[in-house]
């Protein structure tokens, strides 16, 4: 699992890739809330996951972590381009009423 | 007819292997993409599951039993470690018993809808076992999802 960051405009992106587990996922935690109080003073986060080959309900409760981290800073969270695997456990978990699709 | 079956210590860094070889065994039923990864995501459940709560006061063993039957394809996964108090609680979609964690609490919801048949025996100090079975014959269904 890999994970860029970039600044543009007040919209802070979030690129995700590779697989999403329990493994990956707890290298990457402190690196995503790093990037995430870096960028406090925007107004939305924007997570793509085009790159996320696969992902487990580990990667929801990565998700919605970082969600209550920028609703601290009261910067909103959206997801884009998940692939059809991850659509559905996003979809079956509900996450997109609090993370939007765009 | 076909069978396998695997162990391996219940460390995190093995999820990928787990899911991959299981995925990997399911090939000669001509799974869907979509069929191929349900099955990854259920036994990625289940082996997180295993290393995150059964074993999460030290490390053991998981095994990996699956078998292939016409279209079907059964998998039981299994650990020895400390079982489930309460497992009408543990199904229940978003409970967990680490909020702390970050953890979703869908691990059980997920494997019971992305496979076509699901169920749980446990035994607190004596391990759990999840049996899983998925109908790759269902392929319209599985691709309309």
């Amino acid at each position: 699992m890999e994970m860029q960051g970039f600044r543009k405009g007040d919209s802070l992106y979030v690129y995700l890739s590779g697989e999403i587990d329990e493994h990956s996922v707890s290298r990457i935690r402190r690196d995503a809330d790093t990037l995430i109080d870096e960028n406090a003073g925007l107004s939305r986060a924007i997570f793509n996951l085009a790159g996320v080959k696969f992902m487990d309900s580990t990667g929801i409760g990565f998700l919605i972590g970082r969600y209550n981290r920028l609703k601290r800073y009261g910067m909103g969270m959206y997801l884009e381009n998940p692939n059809s695997g991850t659509d559905k456990i996003l979809t079956l978990s509900g996450v997109y009423s609090l993370m939007p699709k765009v | 007819m076909n069978e396998m079956q695997l162990k391996f210590l219940a460390r995190s860094e093995n999820e990928v292997f787990a899911r991959n070889a299981v995925a990997a065994f399911a090939l000669s039923l001509n799974p869907t993409l979509a069929q191929l990864s349900d099955v990854k995501t259920a036994v990625s459940e289940a082996v997180t599951n295993s290393i995150v709560h059964g074993y999460a006061d030290g490390e053991g063993w998981i095994r990996i039993a699956c078998k292939t039957d016409e279209n079907f394809l059964h998998i039981e996964i299994s650990d020895s470690g400390r079982g489930i108090g309460n497992l009408e609680e543990a199904l229940t979609p978003f409970f967990t018993t680490l909020p702390d964690e970050e953890r979703s609490g869908m691990g059980f919801t997920i494997m019971q809808t992305f496979m076509t048949s699901f169920s749980v025996q446990s035994a607190p100090g004596v391990g759990t076992t999840v049996k899983m079975s998925k109908d790759f014959g269902a392929k319209a269904e599985a691709d309309a999802m």
